[in-house]
């Protein structure tokens, strides 16, 4: 076993010094051995770190086998906690964050509010259809541009613009994903990766009516509406929200209830017909569910989610552009969905808040933020597929040859 | 310049370019045929060895070699990038695919992804973001065919592009060890039963199709004369698209399909508005997936479940 583990620890070793030396070693082409080593020691630790780990694993694996492991033990605590104590507890830390933050600190609340949208919605593709969808951050554009064409163009407020924008990212959902219906996998994310960059360059080259890479700006913030009485009599007046608070606590609202909607979804007959087709198209199909328009629905549900938080993206910044929907932000949502567990959404709310906040957190790590997705979302598919706080199905679907008896 | 010349130029044009997507679809096709997965880091591969070409032959330029010894020069390079880039492939292979050969498809893609990510930021970090500027080795002359130019930096590469895909076909069709891939594509199980290393197969596989695909980046960087670390993110959506297009797993396929996208995208920036190019390739990406899905030199593959 230990030797076994050193041979790797090797070979691993010299893959990585192949790999890494010459890639980071010459920037220019004076070598920098400085450099590349330094890099490659970090890589190093990890695998010893790992090899260590499962040295220490194979010693405790008999008691291993008995206990179950730490997270489950920690979830299992939490469920036996009253649930309501736990979400209201939550739900009062969400609602005084403003309070006690500062507006940079609320900034980044708002941002990560905003992925957790964006990671529930892909979440229905992904981890509820099992439909791999690499072009997710279109819609979050379509709803950004829909808000902003007809905010500029025709004054449409916030709350008018919004249904629109539902139903048109909807219907940009169905156009890409019908031809889709019947692909494979693998086909299915090289199509919607290219959809997604289409949209892009619609926006970025259609300059009459988006213009183009400036992008658009000066939409209007979402405003309250309240009766009040002046000399003239009644009108309804408008408060605008402004501050970064006050926009807060709207997209606050909006997370809820996207996790509520979610949540019904997900344990609706639409939800477990979802879960059927991820399982087994051909099976669901016999079964009677009706796979086209479950699949269609899928996409629509989450591009309507993608298009809420586009509409509000865009009226919180008063500005939009098409470099803000690159492949890369699709990357990030799938790797919140990854890293949170596929169709788990507590793990998918943790996964936002991790992976948004902490790069703004640690400014000097930003440049590494990418990097660190990647190599997550690979270290996760191999190691824990389920992802953290895995969904209670899908942990023992993917678990079924260990578990020893039944849960239930 | 009258319009005769100028199609031919254009045609001159779809060839060289084509012949590039060609390079790269090649890598795609060889893996997906042996582990029907595709492989998303290819573009990544790929842009590392167009980073690898552009170190060496900058260094090779600045002690003087490149004038003295111009054949050995190009030999030293692809070599280099195109060997680097094959071990790359192969630590890719063993990092990022083998463990989740038995899992769901979805876990490999997204593990393939994950590596793809990893990769294209690597770069950016280690290579910077702008633009890396290729040492310009061929010169300028042309040789004019009825009023089209073509460079001599195009006929080598064309040729060397030729030379590469002719190789493989001898390759896979000649050689045991293309026999073994062949038989490995066909049906795993038996190719296993009757005493191949399955393994190493597919190590094989990752091999070549990336050092292809390294091969594509340097032309492309000494073409262009430049790189950039995501430059592989749109050659990759191309290059797949001519996969498909000819049938993916099939490798004479990836070679029409590359020059019927080359042609498309050359002849659609010559006659229409150019900054709609890419949206034309990825729409004739779609379009083949829905109409015909097996390619035009492809079996059908529809009925494999995912």
């Amino acid at each position: 076993m230990i030797r076994q583990e050193l041979k790797k620890l090797v070979v691993y070793g010299f893959f990585l010094a192949i790999l890494l030396i010459p890639m980071l070693g010459f920037k220019s082409p004076t070598f920098e051995p400085g450099r590349a080593f330094k890099t490659l020691g970090v890589f190093m630790a990890v695998l010893v770190l790992n090899f260590g780990v499962k040295i220490f694993r194979s010693r405790q694996k008999v008691e291993a086998e008995r206990k179950t492991p730490l997270t489950e033990r920690v979830g299992e605590q939490i469920n036996r906690f009253p649930r309501i104590y736990t979400l209201g507890g939550l739900l009062a830390a969400a609602a005084i964050f403003p309070l006690f933050a500062d507006n940079y600190m609320i900034d980044v609340g708002i941002t990560c509010l905003i992925y957790v949208c964006l990671g529930l919605g892909l979440n229905i593709v992904v981890g509820l259809c099992g439909l791999l969808d690499l072009g997710y951050i279109a819609f979050y554009a379509v709803g950004a541009y829909t808000y902003s064409l007809l905010n500029l163009t025709y004054g449409v407020s916030f709350w008018a613009a919004l249904p629109i924008g539902i139903v048109l990212g909807m219907v940009v959902g169905c156009i890409i994903g019908y031809p889709t219906l019947k692909m494979r996998g693998d086909y299915l994310a090289i199509v919607t990766m290219g959809f997604g960059e289409i949209v892009r360059l619609v926006l970025n080259n259609w300059d009459s009516l988006t213009a183009g890479p400036n992008g658009l700006f000066g939409m209007k913030r979402p405003a309250l509406y309240y009766p009040s009485f002046a000399e003239d009599g009644f009108a309804w007046a408008a408060y605008y929200l402004k501050s970064l608070p006050a926009l807060y606590y709207l997209i606050l609202t909006i997370a809820i209830l996207t996790i509520i909607a979610v949540r019904r979804l997900d344990h609706s007959r639409v939800g477990r017909a979802w879960i059927a087709i991820r399982e087994d198209e051909v099976a669901a199909e016999l079964s009677g569910v009706p796979t086209t328009w479950i699949k269609l629905l899928a996409y629509a549900l989450g591009a309507a989610f993608a298009s809420v938080a586009g509409a509000f993206f865009a009226a919180k910044l008063s500005y939009t552009n098409p470099n803000f929907f690159l492949f890369m932000e699709s990357c990030i949502v799938l790797c919140i969905v990854v890293l949170g567990g596929v169709g788990s959404i507590p793990g998918i709310v943790v996964a936002a808040f991790v992976l948004i906040a902490a790069p703004e957190l640690f400014r000097g790590l930003e440049n590494y933020r990418m990097l660190a997705f990647g190599g997550i979302m690979t270290t996760m598919m191999i190691i824990k597929p389920e992802g953290l706080i895995p969904a209670s199905r899908r942990r023992r679907e993917l678990h079924e040859a260990n578990e020893k008896k039944p849960k239930d | 310049m009258d319009l005769s010349s100028f199609l031919l130029q254009q045609i001159i044009n779809a060839v060289f370019l084509g012949s590039i997507y060609a390079l790269i679809a090649l890598g795609y096709t060889m893996v997906y045929g042996i582990i029907e997965l595709i492989n998303f880091a290819h573009g990544e591969l790929f842009t590392a060895g167009a980073f690898i070409g552009v170190i060496v032959l900058t260094a090779l330029q600045q002690i003087g070699f490149v004038d003295t010894h111009f054949v050995l020069t190009m030999i030293i390079v692809f070599g280099l990038a195109m060997a680097y880039v094959a071990v790359l492939g192969v630590a890719l292979e063993h990092v990022a695919y083998k463990p989740l050969r038995t899992s769901s498809r979805l876990s490999a893609l997204l593990s393939a992804l994950g590596m793809s990510i990893f990769l294209s930021n690597g770069m950016m970090l280690s290579q910077g973001v702008s633009d890396r500027a290729y040492p310009q080795v061929f010169g300028l002359e042309s040789i004019e065919i009825m009023g089209a130019r073509i460079t001599n930096g195009q006929i080598f590469i064309i040729i060397l592009a030729i030379a590469l895909m002719v190789g493989l076909q001898l390759f896979v069709h000649r050689t045991r060890l293309g026999k073994a891939m062949r038989a490995t594509a066909q049906n795993k199980t038996m190719a296993r039963i009757l005493g191949i290393n399955i393994d190493q197969t597919i190590r094989i596989t990752f091999m070549i199709g990336p050092a292809l695909g390294a091969a594509a980046g340097v032309m492309v960087g000494l073409y262009y004369g430049a790189v950039r670390f995501d430059m592989g993110f749109i050659f990759m959506i191309k290059a797949f698209a001519a996969a498909i297009l000819g049938g993916i797993g099939s490798i004479p396929g990836a070679m029409v399909g590359g020059l019927i996208i080359g042609g498309i995208e050359v002849m659609w920036a010559a006659f229409l508005p150019s900054a709609w190019k890419d949206v034309t390739t990825f729409t004739v990406l779609i379009m083949v997936l829905y109409f015909r899905p097996a390619g035009l030199l492809g079996e059908s593959s529809t009925e494999v479940r995912v």
